[in-house]
């Protein structure tokens, strides 16, 4: 029998606090990088219209600028996808139409001494309506997601652990995006699809820790223990099985990543990133907050008591 | 439990066979989504407040005309917003005559009376308004079916979605600029006559001088240098046409003898658009004639002399294939109301297998890196759950062909996605089977204990994880949509396979009569 870790029982919970400071200078690092570089969007959110044009010799993006540059559109972006001989250009919303504008860009592609034979392989047109659809989509995604998220384990659990699991979902969620934005990657639809899996990922990570404690809690062996060792007890005892799939779930995203294509390059980013800090969160930012939670109002609780007993004994002699 | 046994194994037959059933034949069984195969997805959107302003001038149009035919001299009769006109009559004195003739225009109410002046307002009842939306909408999507029907593609998906969107998707079509054409096409023919040529670049100085009745129209003109072609200012006409597409009964393509290679169409007219069209020529001979096609001029012939026959040609240079598609369009009739391309993703048959091959090695190597991780570090238990994920596999990719759901590229990352999870139900449910035998319980014990702690934490979890998928599907449209619908069936069979297939197996395996001292795992 292989196994990882026999009997573990490393002291998770009690190094919380070096976490909280790592967690904090990750998530700064990512909200800064957002702030200032902010996040790239795709044209599913911004609208525009993009084509990826695949050129039979390799051209240089300049000479693609050239090509452009006639037609008025020397200011898109255009970028090499995957392979040498294949590039996506952007364009923002104009007035013209998006088959317009296709067959423009292709006869400009064509007409181009230096590039050769240009075959237009996608276009996607997003309109400003739909655009801005999509980015109400993705918002009211994210956040009813974390509603419900929060509510299925306030009622499965408590609402400690629903605040807390939704604290460290957002904390993924924080450092996702400032890994996309620190790496220039694109947000798109297929991203936001990642970044609630993620969502999902995290929290299911959370709840099989919950679930353990929850668990011990009914046995006798464990009561009386300090909360914080409960919680760091559960932590150990689902170690293995969380290390196994977090590897595992590792591996797949990171084929994706490498294997995937260029299609899914950005989608396996978000889902690779986050499988790291799904795993950690569960650990050092949901069952952390529930230990200091829990402790700062057994201490309340507790001072509230020495306090009424101390009033008791004053009301006695007076 | 014997009985209980075998009514499990009878259970997961029905499912396999069934799932198999489904899946037969596999190429046929999948829909592949536009990103795997190619093809176009289109999301056009309604003009209906335009609609609902043609159906406002039109009832303008009516209401003089009845003014005129009671006699009541008016001095204006005109739109006013979207669903509204306006009326002033030349006397106060013909009030009531006229309030007559507004009653009879039911879907209109009338209001801001002003008897004094002899002005009054009639808006379209907001129900008729509503009405005439979903009238506009409901007719461009039958025309847009009947258009694509013509046009051959295997399975199209034409749908309304919400008030004034139609989703279009051809998958696996290879002429993606014709489909465009077609579709995007109106096909509102008009003939009109034309005031005069526009000459040289005085268009705007033109159009400023302008009388309401007339307007400036293009035409379509080839650059000989860079052989494209853009509109130009063309003829100034009278805006109310004489004849419209509404009245012909056929169109049908000819070769254009005039221009050798080029194609033309010919429409032919029914009996009322013959008779009017003899009539037109008959008192404009002189005067030239423009057919307009989608507001732009096709040709301006002179008319040489009354023409009884009520035939039309429209010429532009065709190929066969435009001149074709041109007939279909106008066969089937104009649009009611014109469309505008909301989104629109179209993706090349080259491109589409080049995604789906990258898609499915990716697949493929993370599937057979999980099988093999499970084999080395739980062995037996290990192959128990390899073959749970092949069950798994099947039976997500059967509800998806049984849904009709579309397999697109994130939604195979989806189901990569699922194998991780379907996994890590395996995982929690062998690592608590390790601890209960840890403590020194007896086999069976242990794998009872052991499924029965992991479940409830199993459930918890895949019903959190299937809560976002159900939110990412409400919420999600196209790429999203389908990576949700992957992954919450994926969820659905992992939660399956789990607790009825892996189950299953270690009962057949250690529960038996005989005594079993060790277990693999």
């Amino acid at each position: 029998m292989i196994q990882i870790f026999r009997n573990p029982n490393y002291n998770f919970i009690g190094n919380r606090r070096w976490a909280y400071m790592l967690s904090g200078l990750i998530t700064l690092i990512g909200i800064v990088s957002l702030v200032t570089q902010g996040l790239r969007y795709d044209i599913d959110f911004t609208g525009g219209t993009l084509v990826q044009v695949r050129f039979e010799k390799i051209p240089t993006v300049a000479d693609i600028r050239k090509a452009l540059g006639r037609i008025g559109m020397g200011e898109s972006i255009i970028q090499e996808f995957g392979r040498s001989n294949e590039f996506i250009i952007r364009a923002p919303l104009t007035s013209t139409s998006s088959e317009e504008l296709t067959k423009k860009v292709e006869r400009a592609l064509t007409e181009e001494p230096g590039l050769g034979k240009a075959e237009i392989r996608r276009v996607e047109f997003v309109g400003p309506q739909v655009g801005k659809e999509l980015q109400w989509q993705a918002i009211y995604a994210v956040v009813f997601g974390l509603i419900g998220i929060l509510l299925y384990i306030a009622l499965r659990f408590d609402l400690k652990g629903g605040v807390a699991a939704v604290m460290a979902v957002f904390h993924d969620v924080i450092v996702c995006l400032g890994a996309m934005s620190l790496m220039h990657r694109e947000f798109s639809l297929p991203v936001l699809a990642a970044l609630l899996t993620i969502i999902g990922y995290s929290v299911n990570d959370t709840i099989v820790a919950y679930d353990r404690l929850r668990e011990n809690r009914g046995k006798t062996t464990v009561r009386g223990r300090p909360f914080a060792e409960q919680m760091n007890d559960a932590v150990n005892q689902t170690l293995s099985r969380t290390v196994l799939t977090a590897l595992t779930v590792f591996l797949s995203t990171a084929i994706l990543l490498f294997f995937g294509g260029k299609t899914l390059e950005d989608f396996a980013f978000v889902l690779f990133v986050g499988v790291i800090t799904g795993t950690y969160s569960t650990t050092y930012v949901a069952a952390a907050l529930v230990v200091d939670w829990t402790l700062y109002v057994e201490g309340r609780l507790g001072a509230r008591k020495k306090r009424l007993a101390k009033g008791g004994e004053a009301r006695k002699i007076t | 439990m014997p009985r209980n046994l075998r009514t499990r194994i009878i259970i997961v037959l029905v499912v396999l066979l069934g799932s198999l059933w489904y899946l037969y034949p596999p190429k046929k069984a999948i829909n592949l989504g536009l990103d795997l195969q190619g093809g176009i997805h289109l999301v056009l959107g309604v003009e209906t407040d335009k609609h609902v302003a043609n159906q406002s001038d039109r009832a303008a149009e009516d209401f003089a005309a009845a003014l005129e035919r009671r006699g009541i001299a008016h001095r204006r009769v005109a739109r006013d917003g979207l669903a509204a006109f306006v009326v002033e009559l030349a006397a106060p004195q013909s009030w009531n005559d006229a309030i007559t003739v507004a009653n009879e225009f039911q879907t209109f109410e009338r209001s801001n009376d002003d008897q004094a002046a002899g002005r009054f307002r009639m808006t379209m009842s907001a129900r008729v308004q509503r009405q005439v939306r979903e009238d506009a909408a409901k007719q461009v999507l039958e025309k847009l079916r009947n258009r694509i029907d013509k046009f051959n593609v295997a399975e199209p998906t034409i749908a309304r979605q919400g008030e004034d969107r139609i989703l279009i998707q051809l998958p696996g079509i290879q002429d993606i600029q014709r489909a465009k054409d077609l579709i995007g096409k109106t096909g509102y023919l008009e003939f009109r006559l034309v005031e005069r040529f526009v000459e040289g670049g005085d268009a705007e100085a033109l159009a400023r001088q302008l009388g309401p009745e007339v307007e400036i129209l293009p035409r379509r003109v080839v650059d000989p240098n860079t052989k494209t072609d853009r509109l130009v200012p063309y003829v100034v006409v009278q805006k109310r046409p004489l004849l419209t597409g509404s009245a012909l009964t056929s169109a049908n393509v000819a070769a254009d003898p005039n221009s050798p290679g080029n194609w033309q169409v010919t429409v032919t007219f029914n009996e009322a658009g013959r008779q009017r069209f003899a009539e037109v020529t008959e008192q404009n001979v002189g005067r030239s004639l423009a057919i307009v096609l989608d507001g732009v001029v096709s040709s301006a012939p002179r008319i040489n002399e009354r023409i009884p026959g009520g035939n039309a040609v429209i010429t532009g240079r065709f190929t066969i294939q435009e001149a074709q598609d041109l007939k279909i369009v106008l066969n089937e009739g104009a649009l009611p109301a014109t469309v505008q391309i909301l989104e629109e993703r179209t993706v090349g048959p080259s491109l589409g297998a080049d995604s789906i091959r990258q898609g499915m090695i990716a697949i493929v190597a993370s599937g057979v890196v999980v099988v093999l991780f499970m084999l080395a570090y739980y062995r037996l238990s290990g192959l128990i759950a390899d073959v749970a994920l092949i069950l798994n596999l099947i039976i997500l990719l059967a509800c998806m062909a049984a849904f009709g759901a579309t397999l697109t590229l994130p939604g195979i990352a989806g189901i990569a996605l699922t194998i991780g999870m379907a996994v890590d139900t395996n995982i929690l449910i062998f690592e608590r089977i390790r601890e209960e035998l840890r403590i020194g319980k007896t086999v069976r014990a242990s794998i009872d204990a052991g499924f029965h702690r992991a479940f409830r934490t199993i459930i918890d979890t895949h019903a959190t994880v299937m809560a976002t998928a159900l939110i990412l599907w409400i919420f999600g449209s196209g790429p999203v949509a389908g990576f949700a619908v992957s992954l919450g069936t994926g969820l659905a069979a992992s939660l399956f396979t789990a607790y009825f297939f892996t189950r299953l197996l270690f009962d057949v395996i250690y529960m038996g009569r005989r005594k079993v001292e060790t277990v693999s795992i």
